[in-house]
């Protein structure tokens, strides 16, 4: 009972954390503000997802595939997310900086 | 519950695949698609929780990797304009590396 509760609001969480990444590559000014909002939200709403599945699995094969889906995930997501931004520096994209706003602005 | 996180899942989903119809730069466009394929894996565990046929986790481990591989190809291929084809390219590319 109390795990059927903790692994449904776990899901929840999850999945409300998809959702603000969602919103927040709609939102955000630019590019790198942008993936920022993707690259954060993706692992951790990957971690909750995966964990409050575990939690209905129980101690089995599953639980270990889960196990090893969230370890390529913690690893990749974030090597993906330097990547691209790395990858967006070197072609000369600039970051939006709070200045140029102030600067339009006066 | 399990209904409510794959719509969570659908609905971000859905929103990446906007963004990456819509993005202004390539860049965003690579980040959209990583996203979406990350919620993926996350839907397709999901639903091997839901229709009970958990061997689908092992297709998720597979998406995982491939989804990785396949945005690092893709920048690969925009930074460097080929995939190291010829003598030539690598040259050429060694030298942009270099700088």
């Amino acid at each position: 009972m109390i795990l059927d509760v903790l692994s449904w609001s776990l899901l929840l969480a999850g999945g409300l954390l998809g959702v603000i990444g969602g919103i927040g590559i709609h939102r955000f000014p630019d590019f790198y503000s942008r993936l920022h909002a993707a690259g954060t939200t993706d692992t951790l709403c990957a971690l909750f997802i995966l964990l409050g599945l575990s939690l209905q699995a129980g101690l089995s094969l599953d639980t270990f595939k889960l196990f090893l889906i969230f370890v390529f995930l913690f690893f990749t997501s974030p090597i993906a997310s330097h990547a691209l931004a790395h990858a967006a520096m070197k072609a000369g994209f600039k970051p939006k900086l709070a200045n140029d706003v102030e600067a339009k602005n006066d | 519950m399990f209904i409510a996180a794959t719509i969570a899942i659908l609905i971000t989903m859905g929103l990446a695949l906007a963004r990456a119809l819509m993005g202004p730069t390539v860049f965003d466009r690579i980040a959209a698609v990583n996203m979406f394929g990350t919620k993926t894996i996350l839907l397709i565990a999901v639903f091997a929780f839901v229709s009970g046929q958990t061997d689908l986790l092992d297709i998720a481990i597979v998406y995982a990797l491939i989804n990785f591989i396949g945005v690092i190809a893709v920048l690969r291929l925009i930074t460097h304009g080929n995939f190291h084809s010829n003598e030539e390219s690598i040259a050429k590319s060694a030298k942009v590396d270099a700088e």
